[in-house]
């Protein structure tokens, strides 16, 4: 009976094996292999590896988008968690509906209508022209760029910081104020290390996509920006060059992966003391 | 116990319409040991949530120390609260939750050594330093609780039912090792509890709630011996609560005959309710009883026995510390100072009649709740 049962979940897996086989594991392999070959030879070569150094500018540049990117939407995520976390329940769900409405639709759609807000003839610079100022140039700034990153992935830290502080006990609060913490005590000395697992995925679910976005610096950045995602797409329009683009593909995946095992191990110190 | 220190003024308070308090006035002095007792929802945790300030109140006024606080933030008041179930910061270990305070008042790292450790001595959680609260059992934390508000020498330690989780045996070791701290630290102790017992040998004054209202503030003994009404005296103790009327001063009638008592002052033929404790009520044979009636139930209790006897169809209970045969013939004979006079109330004919107190309900119930004993009283038709 017992072997018959465990067969049935073993025969369940096998559909999410098989596509995780085809297109998880079979083309990581293949960045491997690409990353590891000679584009010419087909042999084994650490010459696309090497090739990398020139390609430092773009990582750092991307980094520090992502970083900045990052950081606004927690400037801006988690207060709003906050406010949202002390609001009636009724009020709590519909601002939850509001704030992943946008997530519905696509990323590209979003990107696109956001660049068309913020054109040379978009709509912002009609108003400004129709209020007689002068037009502002906005697509193809840095900023526009870190804009449409803030603008598509700022639900993705507001809600696991509001589920963070949605399951803090009230009393935590209760108790601050009566050992004499004023609201601004409270907020740094107990909201937000009670709240730092919320804020480490929301800033993973940030910094990953941030990073290696290409999509939103190719429309937002007038291709004047060329990110890390930007590099790799172009690299793979080419079969000639895909073997730098999966070096490059490569290194970035481990400084993620890196950069994640990082993250859950503080999540994990965290949470040993949080044990409740 | 010579100044006031607390005082509460004709307090209201409602939530979502629900009138949870109305008309509290309440005295609290300065190193005084006060206890809220009553049922859970008679508004007792909410009068302390009033007064360490976290629910203002819809009309009155709270004063302390002749300053009315109504508007003042609990960050700012001089009390300090153990929670109900401690609300120990998870991310700090013993030592920072205890010196949290301190640090707060931006007191000098040296020392807050110096009083963390005096305060860890003194809870006896010396060596518990870098424990998370996660890892310390009910008993610890409710320790640290106590550390970490009393370290910041307030003047009013406010406690929501700190025992509550606690099993039987450590609630009664705790018990005593807050009025020693109490008394160590001079410090005055608001104190909510459902548990009369822990109420009356705790605390030197108790004021008993119920139904959003104070119903009677007096010492334990003042409490236990002169109840005011009917709820008191059934929520303090064992009661036999009788129908009756007092003839003249001295003299009261019930169940069906007239008993020399100490009370007076009441109108000629004024119904009242009597109360007498089952501890008062002597078994004797048949033909010297004042009173005579079948034994229904007999249980052991250990140092006593405590039987149920029904007279003309109410059924008393007495503590006798000899045996009674069931359903034996016996008499029963009242003193004049253990029959308590008080006068009719909105409680009268709801608490005090054993006709639905059987062995097995005995069983049923839990003995250290009173709570559930009320539910089964309040059936009695």
């Amino acid at each position: 009976m017992k072997k018959k049962l465990s067969l049935l979940e073993r025969a369940a897996a096998v559909p999410h094996i098989v596509w995780a086989v085809m297109f998880i594991v079979a083309p990581l392999l293949f960045v491997i292999y690409f990353a590891f070959t000679d584009s010419k030879t087909g042999r084994f070569s650490f010459g696309n590896i090497a090739a990398l150094s020139s390609y430092g500018e773009i990582f750092l540049v991307s980094i520090c988008f992502a970083l900045v990117a990052t950081f606004c939407c927690l400037l801006i995520g988690y207060p709003l968690a906050f406010v949202m976390s002390r609001c009636k329940p009724s009020t709590q769900k519909l601002l939850t509906v509001l704030l992943m409405l946008p997530m519905w639709i696509s990323l590209l759609i979003r990107t696109y209508s956001l660049m068309t807000l913020m054109e040379n003839g978009g709509l912002i610079n009609s108003l400004l022209t129709a209020m007689g100022l002068d037009p502002i140039q906005m697509v193809g700034t840095g900023g526009a760029v870190i804009l449409g990153m803030i603008y598509d992935f700022l639900p993705y830290m507001v809600l696991p910081i509001f589920t963070s502080m949605q399951k803090m006990d009230p009393r935590y609060l209760e108790a601050a104020a009566d050992l004499g913490c004023n609201s601004f005590q409270t907020m740094f000395r107990v909201v937000l290390p009670l709240t730092t697992p919320g804020i480490i995925s929301g800033v993973t679910m940030v910094f990953v996509p941030s990073i290696s976005t290409f999509y939103i610096s190719q429309k937002l950045g007038g291709g004047n920006f060329d990110l890390i995602g930007d590099t790799i797409e172009r690299q793979f329009r080419y079969p000639s060059t895909y073997h730098v683009g999966a070096a490059i593909s490569l290194v970035m995946m481990i400084l993620i992966l890196i950069s994640i095992a990082v993250m859950n191990r503080f999540t994990d110190e965290e949470e040993r003391g949080m044990m409740v | 116990m010579n100044n006031t220190l607390i005082k509460l003024r004709s307090i209201a308070k409602s939530f979502d319409g629900e009138q949870v308090l109305c008309g509290i006035d309440l005295d609290i002095h300065d190193k005084e040991f006060v206890t809220l007792l009553g049922p859970s929802g008679c508004g007792k945790t909410t009068t302390l949530r009033i007064i360490g300030g976290f629910e203002s109140p819809d009309t009155g006024d709270v004063f302390f120390d002749g300053e009315r606080i109504n508007e003042l933030p609990a960050h700012k008041r001089h009390v300090n609260t153990v929670f109900q179930k401690y609300a120990l910061f998870p991310h700090l270990n013993v030592y920072d939750n205890v010196a949290f305070g301190l640090r707060i008042q931006k007191i000098k790292e040296e020392e807050i050594q110096e009083r963390v450790r005096e305060m860890l001595i003194m809870t006896g959680l010396k060596g518990f330093e870098t424990r998370r609260p996660a890892t310390l059992s009910g008993g610890q934390q409710q320790r640290v609780a106590i550390a970490r508000a009393l370290i910041n020498r307030p003047r009013v330690l406010l406690l929501d039912e700190p025992l509550g989780a606690l099993d039987l045996k450590l609630r009664k070791d705790m018990q005593n090792e807050l009025k020693r701290i109490q008394r160590e630290t001079g410090i005055t102790f608001i104190y909510v509890t459902h548990d009369q017992e822990e109420a009356l040998s705790m605390s030197d004054t108790v004021v008993v709630m119920a139904d959003g209202k104070i119903q009677q503030i007096g010492t334990p003994t003042d409490i236990y011996n002169e109840p005011v009404n009917a709820f008191v005296a059934d929520f303090i103790g064992e009661s036999n609560i009788l129908d009756g009327a007092m003839l003249a001063d001295q003299k009261a009638r019930f169940a069906g005959h007239t008993f020399d008592c100490v009370d007076g002052g009441f109108a000629k033929n004024e119904p009242v309710d009597i109360v007498i404790r089952p501890e008062d009520v002597d078994v004797v044979p048949i033909e010297k009883g004042m009173l005579s009636g079948t034994v229904s139930g007999v249980t052991f209790k250990g140092d006593y026995y405590e039987i149920i006897v029904d007279v003309c169809g109410f059924k008393w209970m007495i503590e006798t510390s000899d045996y009674v045969a069931p359903d034996a013939r016996i008499g029963l004979y009242i003193e004049p100072d253990a029959i308590h006079v008080m006068k009719k109330s909105e409680y009268s004919g709801k608490f005090g009649d054993y006709s639905t107190f059987s062995e097995e309900m005995d069983h049923l119930s839990d003995p250290g709740e009173e709570a559930s004993e009320d539910e089964e009283e309040t059936v009695t038709p």
